[in-house]
């Protein structure tokens, strides 16, 4: 037996290492708890949680599995395996050349062809999660700031803050305006910033909007960038969702923006994307950054070397992006579905009396319980959210989760499970708004 | 213009290095057994080609382990969606034993320990993230792998100490060089949090025994600091004596230990040939280490892709232990015709018996004991004898003259193309070079053509900081 000396205060670790900033204490991340301990199963376990706090697409799986059926020889490394080696061999941080011109013609495809990619600016991380952790390493110095538009994605706080040392200022958006940004708000934050001693160095835009669930308008993306141009800070448009737009002629992209001003002021914009959402792969990792800006891709490249996407995944990819019929198909059948879907949750919840914010994208809608606060206050929303929880038994996320200003806004996601599972969660919520009037009425 | 941050418009990203350099030239003609035989053969690349045979059989008989084939394609949905940062239960514990493999089972490692990141080069930057804050340090031996400046050093903002080690005892590590660094870390008021190894080494080529191993556990537990072991290249050595994994140091009877304070670091880019599939593992004693790497590996998770096929194939024990093997007969026989032909020809290396490369001693070609000097002999070697070896100061080696020399990247015949123009060169050179006490300084350069010296003097073929078009992390082409 080795012998183990009795330990000193342990060696301290890092301050990064210590802090509360991976955000893992919000509750975003605690309603999964109660999932993980009662999770819902059709057969199962009818009555346990229904995860709807999890951003994840499972409406159009078949499609990549016909497609993987169907060219199973090309996907993977054919028969005898002749590409494997170098396809294992492969690290070059550029990422292979198949796979980047395949994510570009993907990326203009979701756009309608309204924007082209060039496959050289595109820079490759594991997920979106690194993507925009390494855009904040680029843009930013430890103690500066990003504004962020509230309400926001909750896992921001850990990739733009924990190991960059970088801060977030609220952009405040609300409901009077269904939460768009406004160049009041914008220069409101900055100069919040200001006054905290915090150097602005960009702003970073999720569009469609996390958890919105709707699209950033043309006037409003010109106005945001106007905005960092005066500044003179960089733009970063998180457009993780772009191919999750129901319609497609109502998603504008940022680099639509900036081709109709013939690129000027291109160099300060960064776009991040990612194939966790529309193509429903979180698990393969695989993250973009496109720059305008050169000096930002070669950067990023080199820190891609931190993060890289495993060839193996890059290789299958680059032939399933690569068949044109395969992702035209893909994109309209998947917006359908999606559609499908919000239709289907929008119209259940108004039928048990529950309203939500006009959404055309993504994978969840933006519902409006502030009627049945206690208190308009975060405490109120969180004892709401508590009951939810443990009495109706969903997992939803929390508003404030989302630093939303306004309590009493929660995010349900709706295309993580099958239809019949939403129709289960419906009824809950449902039964639990007749159980409601019923005590008002009674009271 | 809008600006970038510190850290983006500093070197931190080491590119600059001439470890980099060399891949200009060989990316700008490379070698081609036919279509370009003169070409520039890449020996700087410590890649391991020499098992793929035996990975393709495993592959054409398990078609279950690719999620794209018929047989594999009912798991697809399932993987695609599995982004826990825990990891696959499966895939891990497949790699644990891996890992108790390559170590004879000697020891066992707990799959729960097991945390990922995005290849070794994610993992180094994640515990440095963990362990130290930025102005903090870690003690690095020389030399040692370049990327250790850009991996521990560009975004965390931690500091590199080298403890100095010289040829007179092979570069082994002394509890006093451990001291001086200590000392001259403090002098220089730098906070040290932990010494990094790599072992068996990079680009030394050996492995470190017992008695040193023991000694920087003590000093470590002495100073109250980490030690954090890389030990990326443990299934390659092919040859006695056998490997002590620092996993086994802390079993012992009379060995003294916090273990709070042993990590490890791995990867199966070395030992299986996978660099582009990105399988990075910490594997920390510490129960907050564990816990915050598993944090912050959502930053370079595996592709649950890969994870998938890992966890297949590593959890196969028949093909891992003639995998075991296999890979140590071919680095064994690849490694001792390489330094047999090379004593051929009076080049000596130091004696090693692992990694996939050789460490080998130019000194004596060596106009003048600089490294000036040392620079001039690898462009000749580059341009001349057209190979792309990595020179000693880009490991920070203290000593002019030692140059690391991969020999596991490429097939039988491209070796000896690599080895009859050593060979060709040395013979040449030999016959120029005058014994030192004889000679006047014009004579002790070596042959240099006309052409080949204004070559040199060009701007942009010399200069270090010239910017590559291209990743010098390109695939070998053989």
């Amino acid at each position: 037996m080795a012998i183990e000396i009795e330990k000193p205060s342990s060696v301290r670790l890092s301050k990064v290492a210590i802090s509360k900033t991976h955000g893992e204490d919000s509750p975003y991340f605690a309603g999964w708890k109660a999932y993980d301990e009662n999770p819902y199963d059709e057969i199962h376990n009818q009555s346990g949680v229904i995860q709807m706090g999890l951003a994840e697409n499972q409406v159009s799986f078949d499609l990549l599995e016909k497609y993987l059926e169907e060219h199973h020889e090309v996907s993977s490394w054919g028969k005898g395996a002749p590409g494997f080696r170098e396809n294992a061999l492969f690290q070059d941080y550029h990422g292979l050349k198949s796979f980047r011109q395949a994510m570009a013609n993907f990326m203009e495809q979701i756009r309608g062809g309204k924007a082209k990619f060039d496959p050289d600016r595109i820079v490759l991380t594991a997920g979106a999660t690194a993507a925009n952790e390494l855009l904040t390493f680029i843009l930013a110095d430890p103690g500066d700031a990003l504004l962020v538009p509230t309400p926001y994605y909750p896992g921001f706080d850990r990739d733009l803050r924990w190991r960059t040392g970088v801060k977030i200022v609220p952009i405040h958006c609300n409901s009077s305006n269904n939460f768009q940004i406004t160049p009041e708000a914008l220069e409101a934050a900055y100069q919040s910033a200001e006054s905290m001693d915090l150097k602005v160095r960009g702003v970073l835009i999720t569009n469609p909007s996390n958890p919105l669930g709707s699209t950033i308008q043309s006037s409003v993306l010109n106005d945001i960038l106007d905005f960092a141009v005066h500044k003179n800070i960089h733009l970063v448009s998180d457009e993780i969702y772009s191919g999750s737009t129901f319609s497609p002629s109502e998603f504008v992209s940022i680099a639509e923006i900036l081709r109709n001003r013939n690129y000027k002021d291109a160099e300060r914009v960064h776009i991040v994307y990612s194939l966790s959402k529309d193509l429903g792969l979180p698990g393969f990792r695989v993250g973009t950054i496109y720059s305008y800006n050169d000096d930002v891709v070669t950067t990023a490249r080199r820190m891609s070397s931190f993060t890289l996407i495993s060839s193996q995944t890059q290789h299958l990819l680059a032939c399933m992006l690569s068949n044109h019929e395969f992702t035209q198909n893909y994109i309209k059948t998947n917006r359908e579905r999606l559609n499908k879907r919000y239709d289907m949750i929008i119209q259940g919840l108004k039928k048990a009396g529950i309203e939500c914010l006009k959404g055309n994208a993504g994978l969840f809608c933006w519902m409006n319980l502030s009627p049945l606060l206690n208190e308009p206050t975060r405490q109120g929303e969180l004892e709401l959210w508590n009951i939810i929880l443990n009495q109706v038994k969903l997992n939803i996320s929390p508003g404030s989760s989302c630093h939303c200003s306004e309590p009493g806004w929660f995010r349900v996601c709706f295309a993580n499970m099958s239809e019949q599972t939403l129709r289960v969660a419906l009824q809950r919520i449902h039964k639990f708004m007749e159980q409601r009037k019923v005590c008002s009425v009674n009271q | 213009m809008v600006a970038m941050s510190k850290i983006a418009t500093g070197n931190g990203h080491g590119e600059n290095s001439p470890y980099f350099d060399g891949w200009k030239a060989y990316e700008t003609n490379p070698f081609h057994p036919t279509e370009r035989p003169e070409g520039v053969i890449q020996m700087g690349l410590a890649e391991n080609q020499l098992c793929f045979n035996l990975i393709k059989n495993w592959l054409i008989k398990h078609p279950e382990a690719s999620l794209c084939t018929p047989q594999g394609v009912n798991k697809f949905k399932e993987t695609a969606l599995f982004q826990d940062y825990h990891g696959m239960p499966e895939f891990r514990q497949a790699v644990a034993k891996f890992m108790g493999k390559v170590r004879g089972d000697r020891v066992k490692f707990d799959p729960d320990r097991i945390v990922m990141s995005g290849g070794a080069t994610g993992a180094h930057e994640m515990v440095a993230f963990c362990l130290a804050d930025p102005g903090e340090a870690f003690l690095v031996p020389t030399p040692y792998y370049p990327g250790f400046d850009r991996d521990l050093k560009w975004r965390t903002g931690v500091e590199l100490v080298p403890v100095n080690c010289e040829s007179y005892n092979n570069f082994k590590i002394t509890r006093n060089a451990l001291e001086a660094a200590y000392v001259k870390a403090q002098e220089a008021n730098l906070r040290v949090k932990g010494l990094l190894i790599t072992n068996p080494s990079n680009p030394l080529g050996t492995i470190l025994d017992r008695d040193t191993l023991k000694s920087m556990v003590r000093f470590i537990n002495d100073k109250n600091i980490h030690l954090i072991g890389d030990e990326i290249y443990a299934a390659t050595v092919f040859m006695e004596p056998e490997f002590v994994s620092i996993s086994e140091i802390i079993e012992e009877e009379d060995v003294e230990c916090n273990r709070d304070l042993i990590h490890i670091v791995y990867s199966l880019s070395k030992d299986m040939g996978f660099p582009g599939f990105r399988v990075g593992i910490v594997y920390s004693y510490n129960d907050s280490v564990v816990s915050c790497a598993r944090k912050m590996s959502s930053f370079g998770l595996v592709s649950s892709q890969t994870q998938h096929l890992i966890a297949s194939m590593l959890s196969d024990g028949e093909f891992v232990d003639n995998f075991i093997t296999e890979n140590k007969e071919l680095l064994f026989k690849r490694h001792k015709y390489f330094t047999w032909s090379l004593s051929q020809v009076g080049i000596g290396c130091l004696k090693g018996n692992s990694g996939l490369f050789i460490w080998m001693d130019l000194r004596k070609l060596l106009k003048e004991k600089t490294f000036a000097a040392e620079m001039e002999l690898w462009r000749v070697i580059i341009n001349e004898v057209k190979l792309n070896v990595s020179p000693g100061s880009s490991f920070h080696c203290e000593e002019p003259g030692w140059f690391r020399v991969c020999f596991a990247n490429m097939d039988d015949h491209t070796m000896k193309v690599a080895l009859l123009r050593i060979r060709t060169f040395v013979l040449k050179n030999n016959e120029a070079m005058v014994p030192l006490k004889l000679c006047r300084p014009s004579s002790l350069k070596l042959s240099l053509s006309r052409s080949l010296s204004r070559r040199m003097e060009a701007p942009g073929i010399m200069s270090p900081h010239s910017p590559l078009p291209q990743s010098p992390l390109v695939r070998a082409r053989t």
